[in-house]
Order: structure tokens, then sequence, then C-alpha cells
């Protein structure tokens, strides 16, 4: 029973950050189409980037969750910035283009991201240095680190603002508007460009604070975390049926539970993206079996034939 | 001599007798690694023809292809080392390559007929990594795959009792080991593509080009979509099967490293960058992504040396990075391709004009 519980633990936390990473693909999916094969990437410099902040900080004597907090306020922007590189770049000229032209430039944008990222951070693991408080709370006989808790209070708050976002405000409707049809949108005075941008604006800044709770969660960051962090993400996002955001949530909360528990039951394996490769079958079957039975994902409304 | 047919003719002649030669134009001139550059992109050449006939002719995004060049790659390496104690001969297990990586491609096909575009391209994608996984973890608790340790001493390709592992001596000419592969990869090459030109002429061709098109309407005009479909995964796979066991015979040892979805895309960006469905155009791309990098390694470390004086970035990542960049202005310049047939080019232009 105990392990039973610190698998579903576990699986919420996984799950809390895959969900993250799993609005923006969705996010980008909804209104352009398109799958952001380098939001992965983007998950990674994030991770890094503020890695590297943390690390210069770490002796500054300031308390280690104001040094995380810094870390996490400087990879924002970046990542920020970067999103709207790669859209401008890569995907805006091709906004007509056959389907599968950005799909090839978003691996080409991958493959770069990853390749700039080994050249200046190097090929090696780079630890989290240990300044956030270890402390954890039991509960039924599982532990939760506070760590943890943060991580899961910070996504469903983060994910609570996004609704709000996307339901409440001026941009919000904009974003719907253009989701369902962008020229219809642009004729009702909608400015699509600007949309488009803050969307990889968002969904990037999303990406910054998951790459920063992955690497503060498993303490580990390296240029090769976004490609398999990035597809189960994206499995997340299809499981809750892409293009639609509270399925983008329950598909990363149910993928990280599968996870978990699969990894835990099938064997000796450990959690984590780290451990065992059979846990990353997991998901792959997950894909598999969703796209087969229901192609439209759990909670979306649209027809698979959409190509 | 006028006879445009008797020109085609000669055309061909000329391109043999160069093809014939170029190992040892090659060999004399740039050294025999580079022959085996060449016998290298020759297998790519034989995958990217496969992939497109899944990708350019019916219109099916595969990320996962390179699976089936993993099928073949390990069935050749099981049936023919120590590792089981089996040696069979390259006759016998080329044709089962062809016909077990063709059924996994029926296996990933069958689930994903109602799937198209992006989704069947993730789909793929899952099925890529889930075929490499299962090699690296076979290894227990039956000893399969042997794991991440990979298979070794696989048997080299024998013809008549000949290996071409070793050079041979004909009539006082002396062909070294790539030689003997070259021709042989340039035999199966010449072979698919032959098939190739013929399956895009064909019933079952023109069915594939009508299901990229459009599917609906192919299925309005009689055609049975399912089992088409799942021709095109099957005949893709089992040139990427006959791939991979040339593969296995040619390195005399596997590993699942070889089979990551690197791979995949790199045969994708093959097709792609040289022009989806258009036989030359996917050739042009498979010698292309396969030669240059290999001259890039060669060619960086000097230059960097003579630029600034000590290398800045290895060569190996700096390949990966002009890849990238590659195909992103590539698909921003020339989405059609490098050398695209000429009805996507009408397409794109189309397109374009809108």
């Amino acid at each position: 029973m105990d392990t039973f519980i610190q698998q579903i633990i576990n699986g919420l936390v996984l799950g809390s950050i895959y969900a993250l990473v799993a609005l923006g693909y969705t996010m980008v999916y909804g209104i352009l189409g398109l799958i952001n094969f380098a939001h992965g990437e983007v998950v990674m410099i994030g991770a890094l980037t503020a890695l590297t902040v943390i690390k210069l900080l770490a002796d500054s004597g300031l308390p280690g969750t104001v040094v995380v907090l810094i870390g996490l306020l400087a990879a924002v922007p970046v990542c920020m910035a970067l999103g709207f590189t790669i859209e401008r770049i890569a995907y805006r000229p091709l906004r007509n283009a056959p389907r599968l032209a950005p799909l090839i430039t978003a691996i080409g944008v991958s493959i770069v991201l990853q390749q700039l990222a080994m050249i200046f951070w190097g090929r090696n693991y780079h630890a989290f240095p240990p300044i956030l408080p270890t402390s954890s709370r039991e509960i039924g006989g599982a532990h939760i680190t506070d760590v943890q808790i943060v991580i899961i209070l910070l996504a469903v708050a983060i994910m609570a603002g996004l609704m709000l976002l996307v339901n409440r405000t001026r941009l919000g409707r904009a974003m719907r508007a253009t989701a369902e049809n962008p020229q219809i949108a642009g004729l009702m005075g909608v400015n699509i460009n600007v949309i488009i941008s803050a969307t990889f604006l968002i969904g990037s800044a999303l990406a910054a604070v998951a790459g920063v709770m992955v690497s503060a969660n498993y303490s580990i960051a390296h240029y090769h975390m976004g490609f398999i962090l990035g597809l189960k993400a994206f499995t997340a996002a299809v499981l809750g049926g892409i293009g639609n955001l509270p399925g983008a949530m329950l598909g990363g909360v149910l993928l990280g539970l599968i996870e978990s528990l699969g990894a835990g039951y099938i064997g000796d394996l450990t959690g984590g993206f780290l451990g065992s490769h059979y846990q990353d079958v997991f998901a792959f079957f997950v894909l598999i079996l969703v796209l087969v039975f229901r192609p439209s994902g759990l909670m979306g409304e649209k027809v698979a034939e959409r190509a | 001599m006028s006879n445009p047919k008797h020109k085609a003719w000669l055309g061909m002649v000329l391109i043999g007798v160069a093809l014939a030669l170029l190992p040892f134009l090659v060999g004399k001139g740039l050294g025999n690694s580079w022959v085996r550059v060449l016998d290298f992109a020759l297998l790519y050449v034989m995958l990217a023809l496969g992939l497109n006939i899944v990708v350019g002719f019916a219109g099916l995004l595969d990320l996962g292809y390179i699976a089936f060049y993993a099928v073949g790659a390990y069935l050749y390496a099981l049936l023919a080392s120590p590792h089981f104690g089996l040696h069979w001969p390259v006759w016998a297990i080329l044709p089962m390559g062809a016909l077990v990586a063709g059924l996994f491609g029926v296996l990933l096909g069958a689930p994903t007929l109602r799937l198209r575009g992006d989704y069947l391209a993730i789909v793929t994608l899952g099925f890529g990594e889930i075929v490499r996984i299962f090699m690296n973890n076979l290894n227990a608790p039956v000893n399969i795959t042997n794991g991440p340790q990979g298979i070794s001493q696989i048997d080299p390709v024998r013809i008549a009792g000949v290996p071409l592992s070793k050079s041979l001596d004909v009539f006082g000419v002396s062909f070294p080991s790539v030689y003997l592969y070259y021709y042989l990869f340039l035999a199966l090459t010449l072979l698919i593509v032959f098939v190739s030109i013929r399956l895009e002429d064909s019933r079952i061709g023109r069915a594939w080009v009508a299901i990229r098109e459009d599917e609906i309407a192919a299925k309005a005009c009689g055609i049975d979509t399912r089992n088409v479909k799942l021709l095109a995964f099957a005949m893709g796979a089992s040139f990427g099967g006959v791939s991979g066991g040339l593969f296995a015979g040619f390195q005399e040892f596997v590993s699942p490293e070889s089979f990551g979805l690197m791979e995949s895309v790199m045969v994708l960006c093959m097709v792609v960058l040289g022009g989806m469905g258009h036989i030359p155009g996917v050739i042009l791309g498979g010698l292309l992504l396969a030669i240059l990098p290999e001259a890039l390694r060669h060619g960086a470390v000097p230059m960097q040396q003579a630029a600034f004086g000590k290398v800045l970035l290895d060569p190996e990542s700096l390949r990966m990075l002009l890849f990238g960049l590659a195909l992103i202005a590539v698909m921003l310049y020339r989405p059609a391709g490098l050398w695209p047939e000429a009805r996507r080019k009408r397409e794109f232009l189309a397109e374009k004009a809108k």
C-alpha cells in the first residue's frame, strides 16, 4: 500500500510537469495545426539556463528558494525569446505551405538547439546544487518532499491562471477565435500574427517553468533531456485530445500516473525519465492505444482525420 | 545515332561504366575510406527509396522507418553469427529479411490505418522507439538481442563461397573488400530503383498517389484504401529490411545505437530534401546527405585549425548543426525539395501564387 501511494505521488509530480509542457504543444497545435517539435528543446534550454544562474548564485548566501526563483525568472524570458524566434524563423514563412514543411523545419530547429546547447553547456550532466530544503512529509506511509508539493501547487496555479487567461480575457478570446478559424478571426479585427506570437510566448514561458521543475525534481539537467520529455508531453497532449487545454492537463497527469504505476509495478524499475528504458515504452503504448481506440483523445471533440 | 532510343541506351551504358569505375577513381583519388562512405551512401539510398514509397508515393508520414532497417539487420545478425550458432547463407537471409520487415510494416500499418498526418508521424515515431527499446532490453530473461552490447562477429556476406570481407584478385586486378561490397550494394540499389520505377507506373503506384492526394476521393473511385496502404507500408519496410541485412553483413556488428530516431529523421530528410515521390530526387538526397557530412567531418578539423589555430567545434556536432540548419533552409527556400517531381513542383507554385 505504501508503494502504491508513493507511486501515485511520484506520478502526480511527473504528471504536473508533463501537463505544463503538454499545454505548450496543445496551444500551438490548436491555433496552427502544427506539432512544435522543438518545444522539448525549449524546456531543455530553460532548465539549463536556470541551472547556470542557480549555480552562479549558489554560494551567494541567499536562501535556496530565492536563488531558484531568480533562476526561474532568468529562464522564463530566455525561453520566451527563443519561442518567439523559432516561430518567426521556422514556422511563419511556411504557414501556407504543405503540412510536412513546418514539421521538417521543426525537426531542424530541434537539432540545432540541441547542438547549440551541447556546444554551450557540454555533454555532461549538470547536477542541481543542493540548496533547496530536503524536508519531506509523510502521507499514508509514503514520502513527499516540500519541493514536490511546491511543484504540484505551482503547476495547478499556473494552469488555473492559463484557463482564466484563455476564457476570460480579450487576448484569450482572440486566441480561441484564431484557433477556430484564423481567416475569419482576422476579418473580425484580430491580429493573427500577434496572437500566434503570444501563444508561443506563453507556451515557452510554461516550458521554462517545467524545465526548472524537472531539474529540481531529478536534481539533474543535460542537453539531451528535451527530446524524450517533449515526446511524452506530446503523448499527453494527444491523450487528452490535442488542441484542448483541460485535455492536456488531464492527459499529462494521467500519463504521469500510468508511467509511475507501470514502472513501479513492472519490477524493480525506478521512477523518473532517467530510469529504466521500459518505462518509456508505456508512454508509446498508451499513445498507440489511444489513437487506435479514441483518436480524438479523451476530451477532444475533433475527428481524427484532420489532415 | 540520332535516334533518341539509341541516345538513351548510350547514356545508360556510359552511366553504367562510370558507376563500375567509380570505386577505382574514388579509391585511388581519395583513399579506400571514401569507397566505404560510398557503400554507406548506397545503403542510405536503398533506405530512402523504401521510405519514398511510404512517404513520397502514399503520403503516409513515417518517422519510425529505421525500425525496419533494424529488423533486417538483427535478423541477419541472429541467423548468421555465433550468437545462436547459426550461419545461414545471405541469399536465404535477405529475402527473409524483406519478408519479416514487411510483416512488421503491416504490424505498424494495421492499427494506424485511420490516422493521417501528424498523428501518424507520432505513432510511427513511437513504434520506432519501441523496437529500439526492445532491442536494448531483450537480453534478459532470455538473451535474444544481447542488449546494448549488440551482436558482433557476424558472418560477412559470401557470394559463391567468396567472403566479401577480404580483398579478391581477379586477373591481376585487386578488389579490396569495400569495392566488392560497393558492387553488391550497387546491384541491389539498381534492383530497388527498377522496382520503384515499375511500381510508380503501376496500378498500385497510381493508387498510392491517389491516396496521397485525396484519400476519400480515392476510396470513392474504388480503391481498396486499406489494402493499398498496408501494401505501401509492407513494400517500404521490405526495402528497409534488405538494406538492414546488408548493413549487418557489411559492418559485421549491430547494436541498438545504430537505429535511433535521428537515423529515421536522417532518412526522412533524404526523401524530403531530394524531392518527395521523385525517384531521381530521392537518390540525389540520399547521396548528398550521406556523403556531405563525411566530407565535412574530414574537412572541418583542418579548416578550423587553419582559421582559429584550434578546434572550436568537434566535427560531429558541427555536422549535426549544419544538418539542422540545412533542413530549415531547404524547407524555407525550396519546400518541394532540391529536385522535385514536375507535378509536385507545379502544385507548390500554385500554392505560392494563392
